[in-house]
C-alpha cells in the first residue's frame, strides 16, 4: 500500500459515526488450493471463520475465509447451509480453494470502533497525570498512526495515516471547514445523523487528493 | 522533560507494580479503581488498533498522545504490560521500557521467592527501578 491516507472518520459529539470514508482498495487476498489436512487453526469468530494459528503460504492469522472454491462464504455457512468448518474437517471435500484476506469491517463494526474511539478519548482525559489535557490526539502503532482533532463543539475528525506523516492538523482544520460549509449549511442536512451529500463528499476527495500528492512530495513529511 | 507515573500489568490485568514521580494531577479515584481503568483502556486500544489498520501486519500499539502529556506502551510477548506517562517532550521510549522490563526480570522473575501475579512488594526492585528512573536523561 503507497497511499498516505487511508481512511477518515467523522464522530458526533455523542460518539456515534455520521461520516466515513476509505482511501484504499488493493486488499491483500490470497487464493490457494490446499490438501487434507489443512495445517491451520480456523475458528467461528463473530460470524466469520478466522485464522487462529498456523500461518502458511502468506495466510496470517487474523485473516478471514472469503471464498470456497470461487463460492464467496456468508459468515460461517455455506450456500448450502453446513457450517464451513464441518465442511473443511471431511477428507472428501479435498482439494479444496480457498481464498483468505483480512476481514473487512462491516458498518455495524465500524459504527461500534468510532464509539469505542470515543470513550477511549474520554477514559485519556481522565487518567492524565498533568492538568488540563485534552483527549487522545495522535496515536501511533508500528503499522500506521492515527490523528484527531475535536472542534470546541465536540465533533471528532480522525483521520489514519501511515506511520511516516508527522503532522495532519492542516488537512483536519481543513476536513472542519468542509465540514461546516457543505453539510451544516445543508439546509436538508440534520444534525448529529450521518453525512450523506454529494458536494461534501466530493470536496473530501478533493482534499485527501491534495494533501496526498503534497504529502507524497515531501511537505509535511519529516 | 519529565516523567510522570509507572504501571505494571500482568497479563490478567492484576496491577504488579505502580509508581508515580512527578505527578501533577491526581484523578478523584480510589487507586485500584483507577489501575482498573488503565488496564481496561489499554485492552480496548490494543482491539481497537487491531481492527482499525488498514494493513494486515502485526498491530502493536506504541504510544498515544494528548496535548500535555504522552503515554508509552511496552508488551512483551508474555503478556507483561508497561505504560509509562511522560510528557510530550520525550521522544522515544522503547529502551527506557526495554530497560525496566529487564530491571523486572533480573529482580522479580530471578527470585525464586517472589509469587508471579502479585503486587510487587520487592525492596530490590522498588529501589533499583526508583535509581534507573531518577537518573534519565529525561528525568528532571
Amino acid at each position: 500500500m503507497n497511499s498516505y491516507i487511508s481512511s477518515v472518520y467523522l464522530i458526533n459529539k455523542a460518539g456515534g459515526l455520521v461520516y466515513q470514508r476509505d482511501n484504499w482498495v488493493n486488499e491483500v487476498e490470497i487464493e490457494k488450493t490446499f490438501g487434507y489436512p489443512l495445517g491451520m487453526v480456523l475458528k467461528e469468530v463473530d460470524d466469520k471463520v478466522i485464522v487462529t494459528f498456523g500461518e502458511k503460504d502468506g495466510v496470517k492469522v487474523g485473516y478471514s475465509l472469503l471464498s470456497i472454491n470461487g463460492q464467496i462464504t456468508n459468515g460461517k455457512l455455506l450456500a448450502d447451509g453446513t457450517p464451513i468448518l464441518k465442511h473443511l474437517n471431511n477428507e472428501s471435500n479435498f482439494p479444496v480453494s480457498l481464498k483468505f484476506g483480512k476481514p473487512r469491517l462491516s458498518t455495524n463494526e465500524r459504527i461500534m470502533l468510532a464509539s469505542m474511539f470515543h470513550s477511549l478519548f474520554a477514559i485519556s482525559c481522565k487518567l492524565s497525570p498533568v492538568e488540563k489535557s485534552s483527549g487522545i490526539e495522535i496515536m501511533e502503532t508500528n503499522s500506521f498512526k492515527l490523528h484527531c482533532f475535536q472542534s470546541i463543539t465536540g465533533v471528532k475528525f480522525l483521520v489514519l495515516t501511515n506511520t511516516k506523516v508527522s503532522n495532519m492538523d492542516v488537512f483536519l482544520k481543513k476536513m472542519y471547514e468542509i465540514y461546516s460549509d457543505f453539510a451544516l449549511k445543508n439546509p436538508f442536512y440534520s444534525l448529529e445523523m450521518p453525512i450523506r451529500c454529494d458536494l461534501f463528499d466530493n470536496a473530501l476527495q478533493k482534499l485527501i487528493e491534495q494533501t496526498e500528492k503534497s504529502l507524497s512530495h515531501g511537505q509535511g513529511v519529516t | 522533560m519529565t516523567i510522570y507515573n509507572l504501571y505494571i500489568f500482568d497479563r490478567f490485568g492484576t496491577c504488579l507494580y505502580y509508581h508515580d514521580w512527578q505527578r501533577r494531577k491526581f484523578s478523584n479515584l480510589p487507586k485500584d479503581e483507577e489501575q482498573k481503568l488503565m488496564y481496561g483502556m489499554i485492552f480496548s486500544i490494543k482491539s481497537f488498533v487491531t481492527r482499525m489498520s488498514p494493513t494486515d501486519s502485526k498491530d502493536l500499539f506504541v504510544n498515544y498522545r494528548t496535548n500535555n502529556y504522552k503515554l508509552n506502551y511496552f508488551e512483551t510477548p508474555t503478556g507483561l504490560r508497561i505504560i509509562l506517562n511522560t510528557d510530550l517532550n520525550v521522544a522515544k521510549c522503547d529502551d527506557y521500557l526495554r530497560s525496566i522490563y529487564k530491571i523486572y526480570v533480573d529482580c522479580v522473575v530471578k527470585n525464586p521467592l517472589t509469587k508471579l501475579g502479585e503486587p510487587i512488594e520487592n525492596e530490590l526492585f522498588v529501589n533499583t527501578l526508583n535509581t534507573y528512573i531518577q537518573n534519565l536523561p529525561v528525568y528532571y
